[in-house]
């Protein structure tokens, strides 16, 4: 009984030193704020390169959450994210009209790309993505969908629309609802040798291509607008708004911009800054 | 794909990288943590189950043999709806931090826990039930007894609570939110890399999680034998 | 026998209470000194272990009551219970022998000193510090007759104690028993050794079918078995 009482005197002191510590280690030490944000800026590594510049210079640590759009946008409803930036303008105006965020910045574009099988089988390959995705449709070629509500499947699902096929009526086995993140999605689209609506970052970055190429590309459509967010701190009070903001206009900055320009992949610009356009 | 997949982690393990250190501590310290606490808590459960007789107990026995079978996903679900901001333990403020990860790892454990001590306890009960009687111990000091004679089983149910803990991804994804560098575990670095494609990183990765894993349940082993060869 | 009895059984039945179910035991009326050293003979499934188990509470009873001396200052139950199969506990001979006495009133450093001088009249303080589950059969039992004895219970019961052990084991065991019986501990002992039963019982019970059929002194039963079950069963373990 001895041991016992030992042990649990130990258990208890290790327990409190613990449970104290972990939290503490967590928030209490440094200066941070929660960004929600996309897989897609996450993944490209984009983060990756702004961050280390941003931290340096503010002593802010960004914790960046890295999910679809719209759980990010939700995220923010919820108060657990101190900024939201994401890629889906229509439902970032949603959110600032609905009150859970201040103002809607632009910060950047990138277009996304339509991936395909090197062997094109619904021979989509050209400079439009409307007819790719038309012919695509008619052939019944395998296609992978993120059906996540993330910004990329939104643009997806707006682009079949304009593009004139009416999903619901044509949707068979060949249209994939994966109902996953950018990464798992093209992995399955690999695997598959599907097409695939990429962001052009995620797919540089990725490694996995297996048979996969470019097939239509540099359609003004394609164009993928980012936009950043402070969330309300009259919805949150707990919304670390300075440091928000701090964050927000750096990126909108004239030395955030051009941070942002400098990050490449094998030489080739991901993202292009439009802040003050 | 496999032997590169272990030459990397062998590379990657050798060239002692900082970052891949820190994830390993984080993903040790969290679930030894959450061991612990779910061990303080599922071990006496378990006990308290295998002895003592209440109404409600076959289905309070019922309810944990549920709770192992608990989808990781929805235990990081539910612990997210209660630590987000505009949940119940909002005001904590502990999401999307490690304690928070700790937190959904008990809750996904302590019913293991509780369950495979129930087990033990009931069996090392049998065996004692007489002696204690006869010597009017009461139920909670042979509950104690119990616990205390069992300890070499329950180290085993302990090491595998852990290794469930270790090896769980779905519910440190939601409630973490693989910060980089704050909650980012071994298994939710192996979901990033997956996603970005990087299959022989995510590979080398698992590969070295499993080393873990394997040497934990190795010692756990090694450990019984030795309690059986030294205490009987 | 002026003496107050330290264990009375009054219509003591264990069983089943539905009809046309024979109970295990049945209506046992026994009343038992504190300088009594009785031994219960009878064959297997007669009920010896069972009298036992109800008097000390570890069976539920159909009928009847089990009313005990006065009780043990130490806040320890009056009796202590040995089985033919020890129960030892994973720890030290020693913390084996202590455990009942850190449940009672005793405080700790007396506890042990009496736990230390309890195995050294078992012949085993040598062994205090030795895993228990790990020490011989002979040895456990004696360890298991140590705890009981430290408790310093009015009632010793064993069930059977040297069944499962060697011959020089056993008369250990029969020692150790015989010395506390001496220092005033009244003795009620089952076996099937009856050799044993001679050496010890200054009382014999004879239990068949579930029913005490012979309440003897020793002198008397032995020689004179009132029964003819009990007297068959003399012979036939003699035979």
């Amino acid at each position: 009984m001895t041991s016992l009482s030992r042990t649990r005197r130990t258990a208890c002191a290790w327990l409190t030193a613990l449970s104290l510590g972990l939290p503490a280690a967590g928030i209490a030490q440094e200066k941070f704020i929660v960004v929600a944000s996309t897989t897609s800026t996450e993944q490209s590594g984009l983060f990756a390169h702004l961050l280390p510049v941003f931290e340096k210079q503010s002593g802010i640590k960004v914790r960046i959450v890295a999910v679809g759009t719209g759980q990010a946008l939700d995220q923010g409803r919820r108060g657990d994210a101190d900024v939201v930036f994401v890629h889906d303008q229509a439902a970032e105006e949603k959110f600032v009209a609905e009150g859970f965020g201040i103002k809607r910045l632009p910060v950047m574009y990138n277009d996304f790309v339509l991936i395909g099988p090197k062997s094109d089988s619904a021979s989509a390959r050209g400079k439009d993505l409307h007819e790719a995705l038309r012919k695509i449709d008619a052939a019944k070629a395998p296609f992978v969908s993120r059906g996540d509500k993330s910004g990329t499947h939104a643009a997806e699902l707006r682009y079949w629309k304009t593009a004139g096929v009416d999903l619901d009526k044509s949707k068979g086995p060949w249209y994939r609802d994966t109902g996953s993140g950018m990464g798992p999605a093209l992995n399955t689209a690999a695997s598959m040798n599907a097409y695939i609506l990429t962001d052009r970052g995620t797919w540089l970055a990725f490694k996995n291509r297996a048979e996969l190429g470019i097939v239509v590309e540099g359609d003004t459509r394609l164009f993928n607008q980012y936009g950043v967010m402070l969330v309300n701190p009259a919805k949150h009070a707990h919304v670390k708004a300075d440091l928000g903001n701090a964050f927000i206009n750096w990126l909108v900055s004239k030395e955030g911009q051009e941070t942002i320009s400098a990050y490449k992949i094998g030489g080739e610009q991901l993202f292009f800054p439009n802040a003050n356009k | 794909m496999l032997v590169q997949a272990l030459t990397e982690a062998i590379s990657l393990l050798l060239s002692g990288d900082g970052k891949l250190v820190k994830i390993i501590l984080l993903s040790l310290g969290v679930s030894g943590l959450a061991t612990l606490l779910a061990a303080i808590i599922g071990v006496p459960l378990g006990g308290v189950l295998a002895v003592a007789r209440f109404p409600g107990r076959r289905f309070l026995i019922a309810c944990l043999n549920a709770a192992m079978g608990l989808p990781p996903v929805v235990v990081g679900l539910i612990v997210y709806l209660l630590l987000s901001r505009a949940g119940p333990l909002g005001p904590l403020g502990i999401l999307f931090t490690p304690s928070a990860m700790v937190l959904a790892q008990v809750v996904l454990i302590a019913p293991i826990m509780a369950a495979l001590a129930r087990q033990i306890i009931e069996d090392t009960h049998a065996e004692y039930r007489e002696q204690l009687d006869a010597l009017r111990i009461s139920r909670w000091a042979a509950t104690a007894t119990l616990i205390w004679d069992a300890r070499f089983s329950l180290v085993t149910v302990v090491l595998a609570g852990f290794g469930r803990a270790m090896a769980e991804v779905g519910a440190v994804m939601i409630v973490g939110g693989n910060i980089d560098g704050v909650t980012r575990t071994m298994t939710t670095t192996i979901a990033l890399e997956t996603s970005k494609g990087d299959l022989p990183l995510a590979l080398a990765l698992g590969t070295v999680l499993l080393a873990l894993v394997l040497a934990i349940n190795a010692l756990a082993a090694w450990l019984k034998e030795w309690a059986v060869a030294r205490y009987g | 026998m002026a003496k107050l009895p330290v264990l009375r059984l009054e219509n003591l039945t264990v069983g089943s209470r539905r009809a046309g179910m024979p109970s295990i035991l049945a209506n046992a009326s026994l009343s038992f000194a504190a300088d009594d050293c009785t031994v219960i003979l009878g064959p297997n499934g007669a009920g010896k272990s069972v009298l036992l188990r109800a008097a000390c509470g570890l069976l539920p009873i159909t009928q009847g009551s089990v009313a005990w001396g006065p009780a043990n200052r130490d806040g320890l139950p009056p009796f202590a219970l040995v089985f033919q199969k020890p129960v030892m506990l994973r720890r030290s001979a020693l913390d084996n022998i202590v455990y009942p006495l850190l449940h009672g009133t005793i405080h700790r450093a007396e506890a042990y000193a009496r736990a230390t001088q309890a195995l050294a009249q078992v012949g085993l303080a040598h062994l205090a510090a030795r895993p228990a589950r790990v020490l011989s059969g002979g040895e456990q039992q004696r360890v298991a007759l140590a705890r009981a004895l430290v408790t310093q219970p009015q009632v010793l019961m064993l069930d059977e104690p040297t069944a499962s052990l060697d011959p020089a084991s056993a008369a250990l065991v029969e020692d150790i028993v015989r010395q506390a019986h001496a220092s005033g501990v009244a003795v009620i002992w089952t076996t099937h050794r009856l050799g044993e039963a001679k050496r010890l019982a200054k009382r014999v019970l004879f239990v068949d079918g579930g029913q005490v059929v012979e309440d003897s002194p020793a002198s008397r039963f032995f020689t004179q078995p009132a029964t003819l079950v009990a007297r068959a069963y003399l012979q036939g373990e003699s035979a």
